[in-house]
């Protein structure tokens, strides 16, 4: 893949000299292994999108993986930009994640530095509840009607209310689990010369969980980003976001004799989550990995 | 623990007006009317006639259960989750622990081929779904790859079997997904001390003695993730199922979600939340102790 070439320059070459490996010398097995299965386990999908987003209509008609005889790649993009609702989709996305993800992490920080800090049965209860949104399922029928009811469905701020009511509980779980490696001296440091708790807040505690945050960040954001389920319910039909359009281009009739405009959409509407986790690739993985294995 | 109450630490701790309440406020509004009044509404519209039919809506009882309970769907619709959840936690992990262990070393190499096997995660699983439907086509190109190899017209259909499909699209679900689960076991493996691997080869243990005595009980932890992880995330599945299959051939891959997503558009909705409310609990009797595993790691941080 291409991913190798835009990756390997960025590490300083430090693990190379990993102790406590006894300098055998062999065949290089493993890296041809891994090669293999890499391009048989991603390259042969990864391929089959490229290519067939490559072709004209007649020739992706049954897509495979013969090459295109002509490569027509930004021309099916500039197709699927105009005729697929892709401007539409885009700010419809962003529409609904930009909000719900800063509501998210403001409001889920708040509640965690209060949990975080409080003893007692009140706050373990509240925090209990607060996190059992983790695992349990979103009731997405009476969401329907409750929005409906709030004069809210196919809203944008419905969608967000939404999608913030559920993954608090995952913004709360991780930044309260933070808060607790925060020293308490730092606050007391402040509360000294006379902040208040609004102040505290903004000034200590908020600039401290910044990793957290990120970690949380990047999570929600790919979540919301991809979400078709939820967004079905709540906005189908009404606002576009990226997961809709395809959706509905794919199950549309033209679907089975368009796959190479498919495939160009999602080309284009993975993008913006590759390029993101290209430049940021260390700190994403290092923030999803450090909650996990403890 | 109440430690806050210790009267030899308590000068030094915050007062409760340094946390005051109401910063709690507005998540659990938000927690209150967007999660768990819905939550409750799911038990009461469950036992009433609600539907895009009529504009009254009336108690009806157990009658929806019943109606799905009699005629299969409840049964099935929940054995094909279940069935499902299960098949792709154990492929998730199969396929996640491979790669760790393959792309263990911190080579050039297996850096760039980890980041690779990250891509489909980040992908929308919508879109995963629509690719491996054109290449699991009867004349797609996984069939035509086989057919080169043996020589054949192979024309195999993988999204049309009533009894294998559901083992492909879950393996499709943990091809998206693997690479999560690579990464957790790879920062599993990076905490087991060199000194013990060291102890282990010095004992005279090989590759296989090494994995099962040494390298496996110490990624207890990551296993337990992954395979909660997995196992909540495929029971909560719906886009890879959507875009390979619709719950096809014959309802065989009908997720509940599926169904909800189905009875929905068909203005069911009464029935649709009955299968919700079958979703909630069958996810919080399962998901006692994965809350349980999560609050004792909450402990140990």
């Amino acid at each position: 893949m291409t991913t190798a070439a835009s990756t390997a320059p960025s590490r300083p070459p430090a693990s190379a000299s990993r102790p406590g490996r006894a300098p055998r010398r062999r065949f290089p097995l493993q890296p041809v292994a891994a090669i293999l299965v890499a391009v048989l386990v991603l390259g042969v999908p990864f391929w089959l999108v490229i290519a067939t987003a490559a072709k004209d209509r007649a020739e992706a008609l049954d897509p495979n993986l013969a090459p295109p005889s002509e490569w027509r790649l930004l021309d099916n993009f500039a197709t699927v930009f105009a005729d697929g609702r892709m401007t539409t989709g885009f700010l419809g996305s962003l529409l609904v994640m930009v909000p719900a993800v800063v509501g998210v992490l403001v409001l889920g920080s708040m509640a965690a530095w209060i949990l975080g800090r409080r003893g007692g049965r009140l706050s373990a209860a509240i925090y209990a509840l607060a996190i059992s949104g983790i695992v349990l399922p979103p009731a997405v029928v009476t969401i329907v009607l409750l929005l409906r009811q709030l004069g809210l469905a196919g809203t944008a701020l419905g969608m967000i209310g939404v999608y913030m009511g559920m993954y608090l509980s995952t913004v709360i779980f991780f930044v309260t689990g933070f808060v607790r490696t925060i020293p308490h001296e730092l606050e007391e440091a402040a509360r000294v010369d006379g902040a208040g708790p609004v102040r505290v807040f903004a000034r200590i505690i908020l600039p401290l969980l910044r990793p957290v945050l990120a970690t949380a960040t990047i999570l929600i954001c790919l979540y919301i980003w991809n979400d078709v389920f939820y967004a079905l319910f709540v906005i189908g039909g009404r606002i576009d976001t990226l997961p809709l359009n395809l959706y509905q281009v794919a199950s549309a009739g033209l679907y089975l004799q368009n796959w190479h405009l498919i495939f160009a959409y999602i080309i284009l509407m993975s993008l913006p989550l590759l390029i993101t986790f290209m430049v940021a690739q260390r700190r994403i993985i290092s923030g999803i990995t450090s909650g996990a294995v403890k | 623990m109440s430690t806050n109450l210790t009267p030899a630490t308590g000068a030094a701790r915050p007062h409760r007006k340094d946390h005051p309440l109401w910063f709690l406020i507005p998540a659990l509004a938000v927690l209150v009317v967007f999660f768990f009044v819905p939550t409750l509404f799911n038990f009461v519209y469950a036992f009433t006639d609600w539907s895009s039919f009529k504009s009254e809506i009336n108690f009806a009882g157990f009658d929806n259960f019943a109606s799905l309970f009699g005629n299969g769907t409840l049964l099935n619709a929940l054995k094909v989750t279940l069935v499902y959840a299960v098949l792709v936690a154990i492929f998730q992990n199969l396929f996640g622990l491979g790669l760790a262990l393959l792309l263990e070393r911190d080579t050039r190499v297996n850096r760039a081929v980890r980041v690779a096997f990250f891509v489909p995660v980040i992908m929308s699983a919508l879109a995963v779904g629509y690719i491996f439907q054109a290449l699991l086509k009867p004349d797609g190109a996984l069939n035509g790859i086989i057919g080169l190899l043996t020589g054949s017209d192979v024309s195999i259909p993988w999204l049309g079997n009533t009894t294998w499909t559901i083992v492909v699209v879950a393996i499709v679900h943990a091809w998206k997904w693997m690479g999560l689960s690579m990464l957790i076991y790879l920062a599993g493996l990076k905490t087991i001390g060199d000194d013990v691997l060291e102890a282990g080869r010095l004992d005279g243990a090989g590759r296989w003695t090494m994995f099962r005595s040494i390298k496996f009980p110490l990624l207890a932890p990551a296993v337990t993730f992954n395979v909660a992880t997995a196992l909540l995330g495929s029971m909560n599945g719906f886009d890879i199922v959507q875009a390979t299959t619709e719950g096809g051939p014959g309802g065989t891959t009908e997720l509940l979600n599926i169904f909800i997503f189905r009875t929905f558009g068909q203005g069911l909705f009464a029935q649709a939340t009955t299968m919700s409310l079958v979703l909630f609990l069958t996810v919080t009797v399962l998901a006692f102790p994965v809350i349980r595993f999560l609050r004792k790691r909450e402990d140990v941080l």
